[in-house]
């Protein structure tokens, strides 16, 4: 027991100190092995389904490394003729599942399962194909599900579920049968995804994939009569070099303009510029609501998947939402409105490209608020997936360009509109911006590093010329609902609150280049890289930025003008979660009938409509109806805000509480029944 | 023959989800005896019905499409309310369990893929056994166990549950 004393483990004949690591794979990393995994993610519950991890253990046979923790004297083989056999024979079953047209796949060379395939030395498969196709899902703009490259790893369910707190897939059936999809089966366009593809990217294959628009883009940088303009997203510029060899973090901005210009981009700016924009408007919208004391927190929502989602959850919240238009969509607008009058561009040659970090971008862009006689502000979004793609079909050498500045004058953003890629930036942009504003003081030191950092919750105090000021930050819409659940119970009280969807902010988006297995210290990196950014910057404030300055001077006159209203604002809906049928409950025997759907939704739910439902069907006996009104329960009638809400025929009632019923019979229901006669 | 009116019953049963999901304290935890109480009541377990109780748990529908989906006695498409097992365990099957199956679906008009009348009276299954091989080939209505089975006595057996429906 001299091991167990020292607290070491043997791995494959070397000695491990142990210092705490949670499972066996860790342990084998200080031993410089990297044992093959799909299921196992350090920011995600620990699974142990795909089975890719198996050692030997002397004296308990094959073991999961992620899922054993290490004890001391233990004595593991990584490579033992068992364990080879085993993980072997795992990967083949996989593929006996899986299609394995690997040249035509949107993952081609950047798959998990074909890596593992060809690290174990898989040169034949002993199993026959599946003959049954299951059809893709490609209903929504931001992602395309293919259930027939679906291995059953659950990574997607559980990022879903653990992540977002949303949990729109599960496993379903089971056996030969079983299947990871969202409920009924439904596409993703009928249930509550909010496009993030935080399942995309931890998918170990194409079963979930960026929607792509690379076509599109090709089609008109290469038609001479458009003129296309590109805007970049923060988080963009220290990713893409991933894909090129270069280590996560560097910036490499004047490299990303560099490539599209040589694919044929005529004008190529930066969203940390309309970043600026979004900083001062919301700062500003900020101060009124803290002046008048009123929609108190302040959300951000420069985040789509956050507002799609607020919009589902939390109709009493939407007001909160500033309702300041996201960079992409700010810039989108200037794009549309003021640079085709600079560049004299009629809008039908403009095409308007934007490259994000994001998937739920592509959602975004395509919001009926953005889009105007057919014409979105915002034509196509490429995700930094795509837009690496791009840059390699275009055979361009990525690693040797020359940096080239983008355009003027709406040129570079202030490093106060860069920090946006990064969870707590948005934050530290309006507090920059904020400080000067309120005591007419220089801020010298810039930096809120309070605010910084990658915790799940972030909370720091701010005095505003007397008043203090509390904000928090969050990111992960897990982390995001228990906050706001405080916040209603009045466990916390905030002014304003930074929300993120993805972890680390947009550093971590969907859309970015895939980063295995180490993710969490390739956020970090890109982190870092955005800071650097910021203090390579020459202007530093969004106030100091001398292209904002100008979009005011020659176009919006002042931060919250009637212009700035109508081309950087907008405003928020309350929307289904899921689309279903109504449910039956009474049907009218006669053909002169009045139909009758009160909402069960889960905000009407909560608000007691099942109560009303009741009393309803009650009310209709005492009135001698009842075979004369079809009732049903129905799922949500958007207008969450004022629920409970009822639908008498095509007509919606709001603020429906049972004392109201009586009133209705009388106005809105008996005189229907008489009409008809 | 007795029509059902499923407008009818659904308005009932309705009602009673909400008993079945106040009685369970509204706790995920027991999600499978809800759903077997529900489908009790509906005899089977109806799309927008497991969605209201997603809401009513605060889970996702995801995760109890998920569970509904993962026990073989759940269904989700309706089922009749007579269920007629046809048992194809070893010993029936070597006994000619095919040519009963064949004879009650021809009878009850079933096509391809269909095991539930139109009119919602009749569900067909196979079991694989129902544990008296003795009586092989055997037929089980509803708890009732029938053996040995030929294709007449088959028809004999549904023929008289009609006639019972139609009386009550």
């Amino acid at each position: 027991m001299r091991d167990a004393e020292k607290k070491v483990v043997i791995v494959d004949g070397q000695e491990i100190p142990l210092e705490g690591e949670k499972n066996i794979l860790e342990v084998a990393k200080k031993a410089d092995i990297d044992i093959p995994t799909f299921c196992y993610h350090s920011d995600l519950s620990v699974y142990g389904a795909c089975r890719m991890c198996l050692v030997e253990v002397e004296g308990r046979g094959l073991m999961p490394s992620c899922s054993t923790p290490p004890e001391p004297g233990m004595v593991i083989h990584t490579n033992t003729a068992r364990v080879l056999a085993a993980r072997k024979m795992i990967v083949e079953l996989y593929l006996a599942n899986h299609d394995r047209d690997c040249t035509v796949c949107e993952r081609n060379l950047n798959c998990r399962l074909q890596e593992m395939a060809s690290r174990m030395g898989i040169t034949r498969v002993r199993f026959g194909e599946r003959t049954e196709k299951d059809p893709k899902d490609d209903s929504t703009f931001a992602l395309v599900r293919d259930p027939n490259r679906c291995i059953l790893c659950g990574d997607c369910v559980r990022a879903c579920r653990e992540i977002e707190g949303i949990g729109i897939y599960d496993f379903t059936h089971r056996g030969a049968r079983a299947r990871v999809e969202p409920a009924f089966g439904k596409k993703l366009s009928e249930v509550e995804c909010v496009y993030c593809g935080q399942c995309a990217i931890r998918c170990p294959t194409a079963a979930l994939v960026v929607k792509s628009e690379v076509d599109a883009a090709w089609k008109a940088v290469l038609d001479p009569e458009k003129f296309v303009v590109a805007q970049i997203a923060p988080a963009v510029r220290v990713a893409i070099g991933e894909a090129f060899g270069l280590p996560p973090g560097e910036i490499t901005t004047g490299k990303i303009v560099a490539a599209l210009k040589k694919i044929g981009f005529d004008r190529v700016y930066d969203t940390s510029f309309s970043a600026d924009l979004v900083v001062i408007e919301e700062a500003e919208e900020f101060f009124r609501r803290l002046q008048s004391n009123s929609r108190l927190p302040q959300f951000t929502s420069c985040c789509p998947s956050w507002v799609v989602f607020a919009e589902r959850n939390y109709p009493f919240y939407l007001e909160h939402l500033s309702s300041v238009r996201s960079p992409q969509q700010v810039f989108g607008s200037v794009i549309r409105n003021f640079v085709s009058q600079m560049e004299d561009v009629p809008n039908e040659r403009l095409v308007s490209v934007s490259i994000m970090p994001c998937v739920a971008k592509k959602f975004e862009a395509r919001r009926a608020e953005y889009v105007h006689d057919g014409t979105p502000d915002v034509d196509i979004v490429l995700s930094a997936q795509e837009t690496i793609k791009m840059i390699k079909m275009a055979n361009i050498d990525f690693r040797e360009l020359d940096p080239i500045p983008f355009d003027t004058p709406l040129s570079a953003g202030s490093g106060a509109g860069v920090l946006f890629g990064v969870t707590g930036g948005v934050t530290e942009a309006v507090l920059r911006y904020a400080y000067e504003r309120l005591t007419g003081k220089e801020l010298r030191e810039v930096e809120f590093k309070t605010v910084r950092g990658f915790e799940s919750v972030r909370e720091a105090e701010v005095d505003f010329d007397g008043r203090p000021v509390r904000v928090a930050i969050v990111h992960g819409l897990a982390h995001a609902q228990r906050l706001i659940q405080e916040v209603r119970e009045g466990k916390r009280s905030y002014d304003f609150i930074e929300v993120m969807n993805c972890p680390g902010g947009c550093i971590g988006g969907g859309g970015m280049p895939l980063a295995y297995p180490d993710y969490q210290t390739v956020l970090k990196k890109r982190a870092e890289g955005l800071y650097n950014a910021d203090r390579l910057s020459p202007v530093r404030k969004a106030q100091d930025n001398p292209a904002v300055k100008l979009l005011y001077e020659r176009w919006l006159k002042h931060p919250g003008s009637e212009l700035a209203e109508r081309y950087l604002h907008t405003h928020y809906y309350s929307r289904r979660r899921i689309s279903n049928e109504v449910i039956r409950i009474q049907e009218a025997k006669s053909s002169r009938k009045v139909d009758v759907a009160v909402c069960v939704g889960t905000s009407c739910y909560l608000k007691g409509s099942y109560n009303i439902l009741q009393r309803l069907l009650k009310m209709a006996k005492e009135y001698g109806v009842e075979d004369r009104i079809s009732v049903g329960a129905t799922f949500c009638l958007e207008r969450c805000a004022k629920g409970p809400n009822i639908r008498i025929n095509e007509e919606i009632v709001s603020g429906v509480g049972e004392e109201h019923l009586k009133e209705i019979f009388e106005n809105l229901i008996l005189p229907r029944l008489q009409e008809v006669h | 023959m007795e029509r059902l009116e499923p407008e009818v019953a659904l308005g009932r049963s309705f009602e009673k989800v909400n008993a079945i999901l106040e009685k369970h304290g509204y706790d995920s935890a027991n999600l499978i005896a809800i759903l077997q109480e529900i489908q009790e009541e509906y005899r089977y377990l109806p799309e927008e019905i497991l969605t209201y109780v997603a809401t009513a748990l605060r889970v996702s529908p995801a995760y109890v499409y998920g569970v509904a989906t993962f026990y073989a006695q759940f269904s989700l498409k309706p089922k009749g309310r007579h269920i007629i097992r046809v048992c194809d365990g070893t010993a029936c099957h070597v006994k000619g369990s095919e040519k009963v199956l064949r004879a009650v679906r021809e009878y009850l008009g079933l096509r391809e893929g269909e095991n539930t009348t139109p009119d919602l009276l009749f569900t067909v299954e196979t079991v694989a056994c129902i544990g008296a091989c003795a009586l092989a080939p055997v037929m089980a209505v509803d708890n009732e166990v029938f053996g040995p089975m030929d294709e007449e006595r088959a028809r004999q057996i549904i023929e008289e549950i009609e006639k019972r429906s139609e009386v009550s």
